[in-house]
């Protein structure tokens, strides 16, 4: 089992002529995904890869397709656009891999979503993956392992430590779900463990996180008193220097607000295990799992 | 990005924010110029830097204050004259302080009451933010820890944006008259336009005042901009000043490396933001402070690389460099490749220890043996960090 993602998914990559979009929509399909379709305005009737049929809107690709997942690789100054348009065509998933989106554009895609019955993904995330079953974006699919950790987490090369931890140590994941580093995205930490905390395929949870908000504490407060699967997590950037940003856009302490010490005792107060090392991620879990 | 007070002043006046009058200037002939041109009786000379405790601040040659009040265009001048030129220290700048190349010279008004007044993007609400507060003037960090009940907050609808009740109500709650309230509104309702329209993070007016006369000013303000925007405002990037920034940052940016300079000497290099972060922990968790943040992203070329072994070897504190890669898309092989040449290119004059994770991970490796470069290869993330650790005590 897993969450959002598996072999019924039907993918369409938005952005698929693109340099980026069309490399990892040839990397998912390879994978193992069903890329059905893919968007770039003006080049409707093409198609990708000699397979792959091009539509100029997403309603075209959601008519003729019945895809009911969408990856986007659009520009940043049209990310936003694509996102909406993804909702508009009634696209369930929406994964935005793009990094750089202006926050006002997100806070308002954000109000536009809200009450729709889509799920966005990101953006500035690496995307999603049920290992052997679907992998929508940029992660390599072949550290990841079948199994049953769930994994949540706000970066990419960080979360791909993390599965390799586990993978290594042999501990399959049923999801691995990157949220994105910006300040305002469409899953939130709290989401993705809601989701994993009802799938049954799943039986622990790494959560990862770093400075900046307050989305890990939410999670905790939440996990504390609904979340019964043994948890572990990490929070990056306890050296960061205050009030710049690290990398992330989302990724920065201000105001003696969204501290990483803050977060480790948030999430400790709620009896989830935080690994003092990134090195320790999935030997923090496999040790809460042994206990439990 | 930051900018200067003079050129938020610019700002404001764009978007017909009230403020009082004020010109730049960049040497003595000028100063003098501005200050007859603003014909008032009464003038303030500002220090520009990108620092805050100007006015509490002392200048290397023993002049005390970035921030001084003139009665005359002649004396306007002579302050004028000791700051351009000279080294203001505040508590904010460090020890070194950072060189004064330009001065606001303003009007100069009769405060009866100051506020604090700021708009921000509010990560848990996802939308802007009013903070307000009566207490104007001083830090609002204070303010928040001393008399929270003194701060008000009124989130701000996403896409409506601020309403005119909104702007009246914040007003009256600041202690505002009803004769004052419609000046108070106006400039609450122009500030929100200001940071929409230039795709702002942050707007801080501190003080926003109401003058003896009865005027509502904004007197000196804050910006953050969201540098994903910027693409967007090129007559704001185009107020980035170079000269206020760490050159380290400056040299990275035009490589497009993300880098952030720290205090201390194990240089990281490192794909990825968050695996940047989590590295730069690691290295602490282990006895070690890091000298920067560097994240050469998830494409990173084998140019960027070599940049950025310049970037870290041009600091003299460095002693020792950590690289630390996870080769996802990107294959380790070709990493060290870029690694290998890289150093061929500046001559390496401290260990470097190499952590490789990943695709043709083996490759990379055996490609780092063969190079017959003295590069330390480390297995897996411990490892790494008490290498480089070691490497740099031994430095020291």
């Amino acid at each position: 089992m897993s969450i959002l993602v598996d072999k019924n998914t039907r993918l369409l990559v938005q952005g698929i002529t693109g340099s980026a979009g069309g490399f990892h929509a040839k990397g998912c399909r390879d994978y193992g995904t069903n890329v059905v379709a893919g968007v770039t305005p003006g080049k409707g009737g093409q198609t990708f890869d000699n397979t792959i049929p091009i539509f100029d809107t997403a309603h075209e690709a959601r008519h003729e397709t019945g895809c009911n997942a969408t990856m986007i690789f659009v520009p940043a100054p049209f990310a936003a656009d694509a996102i909406l348009e993804a909702a508009d065509a009634g696209i369930e998933l929406i994964v935005c891999i793009t990094e750089g989106i202006p926050v006002i554009d997100m806070m308002r895609v954000k109000i536009a979503l809200a009450g729709k019955s889509c799920r966005l993904i990101g953006p500035n995330c690496p995307g999603i993956i049920t290992p052997g079953a679907c992998k929508i974006g940029i992660m390599p699919g072949y550290i990841h392992k079948p199994g049953n950790v769930g994994v949540i987490s706000r970066s990419g090369t960080l979360t791909y430590e993390a599965v390799w931890q586990l993978t290594s140590r042999g501990y399959g994941q049923s999801t691995c779900i990157g949220i994105g580093g910006d300040p305002i995205n469409g899953t939130s930490h709290l989401d993705a463990l809601k989701l994993f905390n009802d799938d049954p395929g799943t039986e622990a949870i790494i959560l990862i996180g770093e400075i900046g908000g307050s989305a890990e504490e939410e999670a905790a407060a939440w996990a504390q008193q609904h979340c019964a699967k043994p948890m572990a997590a990490f929070i990056a950037g306890a050296t960061a220097p205050p009030g710049r940003r690290m990398g992330h856009a989302g990724a920065i302490v201000s105001g003696g607000q969204g501290t990483a010490s803050g977060k480790i005792e948030a999430l400790r107060n709620a009896g989830i295990a935080v690994a003092e090392s990134p090195a320790d991620m999935a030997a923090t879990l496999i040790a809460t799992l042994k206990a439990a | 990005m930051n900018i200067h007070e003079f050129q938020a002043k610019q700002l404001f006046e764009k978007y017909g924010v009230a403020t009082p009058k004020g010109f730049p200037a960049t040497t003595v002939a000028e100063a003098k110029d501005v200050a007859a041109g603003l014909g008032a009786s009464h003038l303030v000379v500002k220090a520009q830097i990108h620092a805050g405790g100007r006015g509490k601040g002392m200048f290397t040659s023993g002049f005390k204050g970035g921030v001084q009040l003139c009665d005359s265009t002649q004396q306007a001048a002579e302050v004028a004259g000791k700051m351009l030129g000279q080294t203001l220290v505040t508590h904010q700048t460090g020890p070194a302080g950072r060189v004064v190349n330009t001065v606001l010279i303003a009007e100069s008004v009769e405060i009866e009451k100051e506020f604090y007044f700021a708009i921000l993007m509010d990560r848990g609400i996802a939308g802007p933010l009013i903070i307000a507060s009566t207490e104007g003037g001083v830090e609002i960090e204070k303010v928040a820890e001393e008399m929270p009940h003194r701060i008000l907050r009124e989130p701000i609808h996403p896409t409506l944006g601020l309403q005119a009740y909104q702007a009246r109500k914040i007003a009256k709650r600041l202690g505002f008259t009803s004769a004052q309230m419609p000046k108070a509104a106006k400039i609450f309702l122009t500030i929100y336009e200001l940071f929409i329209a230039c795709d702002c993070s942050m707007v801080e007016v501190n003080p926003l005042v109401i003058t003896k006369t009865g005027d509502v000013l904004a007197l000196d303000a804050k910006f953050n901009f969201d540098d994903n925007a910027l693409f967007r405002h090129p007559d704001v990037a185009a107020f980035r000043d170079i000269a206020e920034e760490d050159p380290r940052e400056v040299e990275a940016s035009k490589s497009n490396l993300n880098y952030i300079g720290l205090d201390g000497n194990i240089a990281c290099l490192v794909n990825g933001a968050g695996l940047a972060m989590a590295t730069m922990d690691i290295v602490k968790y282990h006895g070690g402070e890091p000298a920067n943040f560097l994240d050469v992203g998830g494409g990173a070329t084998e140019q960027q690389v070599t940049e950025a072994f310049k970037i870290l070897i041009a600091d003299e504190k460095v002693k020792t460099i950590l690289v630390n890669i996870f080769g996802g898309i990107m294959r380790c092989d070709v990493i060290a490749q870029g690694i290998i040449n890289a150093v061929k290119a500046v001559s390496l004059p401290v260990p470097l220890v190499v952590r490789l994770e990943g695709t043709n991970v083996e490759l990379g490796k055996k490609l780092l043996a063969e190079s017959g470069l003295p590069i330390q290869t480390a297995n897996g993330l411990t490892e790494a960090a008490t290498l480089a650790v070691a490497a740099a005590k031994q430095q020291a």
